[in-house]
């Protein structure tokens, strides 16, 4: 695999966000990905969201660990800053980078293998930090780069490519975030760019930890019959119960809902995310029932999509931690080093 | 009584009791009584892994002549812990004293003819004044400190002083110690001649100096530095370093108006973590550090080559413990000098500074944040228990607020204003460190940071040439480490080719073994070195002389190995003293070691004239 740069050709008609940047200037560099690849869907998707929300792009840090999904950061908003660390750290890296710079946009892209094998452990402890990022798992059960190995989040049951059926039970990232506290917990498909799309502009404007688990299959390992990962397994298995629409400062809400079944939840600049309930009766705040529920559809073998759980972000890292508003990175020396008396009289009690 | 010579200011007291039992503010107050009296002293804390209930002993030595070092013997033991009572007696030097709790009487005890065995009924005297389970334990120790003051000579009305300065805001405390350290004084006064041979006197010595512990010292030089992201998990022997930092920040790094706190302090989930949000913080432009010990370094290892290979700053203390894994966590080595030197896998080396006491803790602390950045890699300041645990007696710390920050290589907004494109990792100023940018501040200086293979321009690559492009570049840029790094501190005089070197927390013993070799008519010179990579005072230093001991804390000779594989010194000249037993190196050992590599015989050719 090289570097592959996309040329910058733009057609003049481009339509321009209100950074006057075309959807071209948030590409990356070309995928060398394998055809078909739920991943570059995704890919896609980001480029859209990102464009649409008209975030400056050297305001956005892509971060991710090791794996097929974590090499997508660099086939996104290559005006960004990336940083591919290493094999399951990510999250520590994002928390860092947040704790110096709140002020950005933090995308930390991983997958099934890093996140819920080697770095379960930091990804439960970021979401308990609640760390301001989107955190986004391109979920395909199987291990790519190494040639077709289970991952944690392989289905009972589900075969491999060359037989093998799975018999441990899944890891399921969805369930595991709702019960550690995150207050923005959704699943999409890569293949449901309507949905994942304002979904993605939702969970970058949260203002706290927001998990996207994204079924994302893959089509060289995990495309084939008797896959719970594949891209017709999950068409057929997924079931959404809450839309989010993501619904901008600068614009009106124009699309006439059923009366009931939507909720507006406004975010800290201003901008709302629109949640659209299939199912009257399903409550995204309630975060046990969510659980239950996504569960108990689990174990029909289905997968609940959507915005699954939605709580008003409280606890922040930052807001814990009673940093000022002012960006660690940004305040001066001046502010930071007490100076020549301070250490004159704290040095009191040492002699 | 025995009559042993007078030893003013010059001998080693060790109390042995049980931790758990609050004898540790007895022992500072014995300690601080001293040092206000201007006489040097120096404390050494000897504890187990362990909250309650295991035996414990600090050791305090009085040197008139301010050595630091452990001096290998000890001349005054207060025997607080029946326990121990076997192996503490054994440990007193003939002519020396024993002190005990004579409430229990132990006529064994007095079996050993050529020491001074003292019975006071601390006990009793407690349970007689004092009520309250608790309150009668604590004041036992204050009771013998009390003892001490008389048999010693130390002034009373300083033990008053300290005890008002702790307990500024319990009053009743102050009386209470107070009571404790009278019942023991008044006792020794009627039932023993004092003062003893062994006492103090006041001298001017210790003016201008501090009784500070390294640990104490890197967490304020970290707040000097203008670190503002530190993360950690807690491991012993550095979890003070951090609680230090924490402390100063509340009350130096508070803003008043808001209430807002300059700084982020965060536990991480484990080691890993810790320095995955320093790596992060640092790339992101904020100076981040995190404070471990030998398995934190071990857990830390893959993230240190990504930080070394991106070139991302980073700051890593390393408060040494006994190894090899959980070895033994409340004992003093050097033992992770290679590890240090060239963590992680593949091609790696890092820039390692080695403080030898508190003083240097605080300066290396914050040149260690200007090296990370000048240099663009992780740099890993290795103290240890010894230097980071012990409270040292070192030069009041002292700041220059002219003092301005070296950032490095840093690209503003204004500099990418002006330039067409901005490359990460091209080596333009040819001294092999690159530029960098930090996220947010101009869409010119947008980069891919990564741990795979990069070119010169930060793209992704799998070629041959492309990929030795950048490895070497970071071999030149370690090369020019060596201008950036503190110089070793060399005593040289032409007239012997043959010298000492050592490293970090072993310089007093070294110190202490030159003078008493100097009396035996045996001349050393001395380096010690301060940094890894070594510059070329070090390898001149080398080349200059026929025979080297090199004086270190580890069983496999890691700094031998180190200066083996890392200049061109021939290894035959390298003959090393190896201390490793996890109790700090004693200048005895050292001049025994010497004498004793030649023979008493050959003493002449040893000192090379």
């Amino acid at each position: 695999m090289t570097f592959i740069p996309k040329p910058k050709v733009a057609h003049p008609s481009l339509p321009k966000n209100a950074l006057g940047l075309t959807r071209r200037d948030y590409e990356g560099a070309l995928s060398t990905l394998c055809a078909g690849c739920g991943h570059d869907s995704i890919t896609a998707a980001i480029i859209e969201a990102c464009w649409g929300i008209s975030a400056e792009p050297h305001d956005i840090v892509k971060l991710s660990g090791i794996g097929c999904s974590s090499k997508t950061t660099a086939y996104f908003v290559s005006g960004g800053h990336g940083f591919n660390s290493v094999h399951g750290r990510m999250p520590s890296i994002a928390t860092g980078a947040n704790a110096a710079n709140r002020n950005l946009h933090y995308i930390g892209i991983s997958g099934d293998g890093d996140t819920l094998s080697i770095g379960l452990g930091q990804f439960c402890h970021v979401i308990r930090r609640n760390v301001n990022m989107l955190y986004l798992i391109e979920n395909n059960g199987v291990y790519g780069l190494t040639k077709g190995q289970f991952s944690a989040s392989a289905d009972i049951g589900s075969k491999a490519k060359k037989g093998e059926v799975n018999v441990q039970p899944p890891i399921d990232s969805v369930l595991l975030a709702m019960r550690l506290g995150a207050g923005f917990v959704a699943r999409s498909f890569s293949g449901d760019k309507a949905q994942l799309v304002p979904l993605i502009q939702a969970g970058l404007k949260y203002p706290g930890f927001a998990l996207i688990d994204v079924l994302s299959p893959c089509v060289t390992f995990n495309d084939h019959e008797g896959s719970t990962k594949s891209y017709a397994y999950t068409r057929e298995h997924y079931e959404t119960v809450v839309n989010a629409d993501f619904v901008p400062i600068e614009r009106e809400i124009t699309v006439d809902y059923a009366a009931g079944q939507t909720q507006s939840v406004v975010m800290h600049d201003g901008s709302r995310i629109l949640l659209r309930k299939l199912d009257a009766a399903y409550d995204p705040g309630d975060a046990t029932r969510a659980q239950n529920y996504v569960l108990e559809r689990m174990n029909h073998g289905e997968y609940v999509t959507g915005l699954l759980h939605l709580r008003a972000a409280d606890h922040e890292f930052h807001a814990v931690n009673q940093t000022p508003d002012t960006p660690l990175n940004q305040l001066p020396f001046s502010k930071l080093v007490p100076g020549a008396k301070a250490l004159e009289k704290l040095q009191a009690r040492y002699r | 009584m025995s009559s042993a010579p007078s030893r003013v200011n010059d001998f080693v007291i060790k109390i042995a009791t049980v931790n758990g039992t609050g004898s540790a503010s007895a022992n500072t107050l014995l300690m601080k009584s001293i040092f206000r009296s201007g006489i040097p002293v120096m404390g050494k804390n000897y504890f187990p892994s362990n909250i309650q209930g295991l035996p414990t002993w600090y050791e305090i030595r009085i040197s008139k002549d301010g050595y630091v070092a452990r001096s290998g013997k000890v001349d005054l033991m207060v025997a607080m812990n029946a326990e121990t009572y076997g192996r503490d007696l054994r440990e007193v030097a003939p002519g020396g004293y024993l002190i005990y709790d004579s409430t229990w009487p132990r006529p064994a005890l007095l079996k050993r003819e050529d020491i001074t065995v003292l019975g006071v009924p601390l006990a009793k005297l407690c349970n007689e004044n004092f009520t309250g389970v608790r309150t009668r334990i604590l004041m036992k120790n204050i009771c013998y400190a009390g003892v001490l003051a008389a048999l010693l000579d130390l002034d009373v009305e300083r033990i008053r002083e300290l005890l008002a300065e702790t307990y500024a805001k319990k009053p009743a405390l102050v009386e209470s110690n107070m009571r404790a350290i009278e019942l023991g004084y008044d006792y020794a006064r009627q039932h023993f001649q004092c003062p003893l041979p062994l006492r103090v006197e006041k001298m001017d010595r210790t003016a201008g100096h501090i009784m500070i512990d390294g640990n104490t010292a890197a967490g304020l030089g970290a707040v000097y530095a203008g670190a503002t992201v530190a993360a950690w998990y807690p491991i012993t022997p550095s979890t003070s370093l951090m609680d230090a930092f924490k402390s100063f920040a509340d009350r130096l790094r508070v803003d008043p108006d808001t209430g807002r706190r300059n700084f982020a302090f965060i536990q991480a989930e484990d080691e890993l973590a810790a320095i995955g949000i320093v790596l992060g913080a640092s790339w992101n432009g904020a100076r981040a550090f995190t404070a471990t010990s030998g398995p934190g370094i071990s857990l830390m290892n893959e993230f240190l080559g990504l930080g070394y290979y991106a070139e991302i700053p980073a700051v890593i203390v390393d408060v040494q413990r006994v190894g090899p894994s959980t070895g033994m966590p409340t004992r003093t080595q050097q033992c992770d000098i290679m590890a240090c030197a060239y963590a992680s896998h593949g091609d790696t080396k890092h820039v390692c500074l080695y403080p030898s006491n508190p003083e240097e803790c605080f300066y290396m602390t914050v040149q260690a944040f200007d090296l990370a950045e000048r240099l663009q890699t992780p740099v890993i300041v290795l103290s240890d228990l010894d230097i980071g645990m012990n409270d040292w007696m070192c030069r009041e710390l002292k700041w220059d607020d002219s003092w301005q920050p070296d950032r490095g290589k840093v690209l503003g907004r204004e500099q990418l204003e002006k330039i067409d494109r901005f490359y990460r990792y091209l080596d333009k100023d040819e001294d092999g460190i690159p530029y960098r940018t930090f996220p947010g501040v101009h869409r010119k200086g947008a980069y891919f940071t990564r741990g795979s293979g990069h070119t010169q321009l930060g793209t992704y690559t799998e070629d041959s040439a492309e990929y030795q492009l950048v490895l070497d570049r970071l071999l030149r840029k370690f090369q020019t480490a060596k201008r950036y790094v503190p110089k070793p501190v060399i005593e040289q005089d032409a007239r012997t080719d043959i010298a000492i070197v050592t490293i970090g927390s072993s310089d007093g013993a070294v110190h202490e073994a030159r003078d008493i070799l100097r009396t035996r008519g045996v001349q050393l010179n001395y380096m010690r070195v301060r940094a890894f990579p070594f510059g070329e005072e070090v390898e001149k230093f080398l080349a200059d002389h026929r025979l080297l001991f090199v004086v270190e804390q580890n069983r496999d000779a890691q700094l031998r190995s180190l200066l083996t594989l890392e200049t061109r010194v021939a290894k035959e000249k390298l003959r090393s003293l190896l201390h490793y037993s996890g109790l700090p190196v004693s200048s005895k050992f050292i001049v025994d070691g010497v004498l004793g590599e030649f023979g008493e015989g050959r003493r002449a050719s040893l000192a090379g004239v």
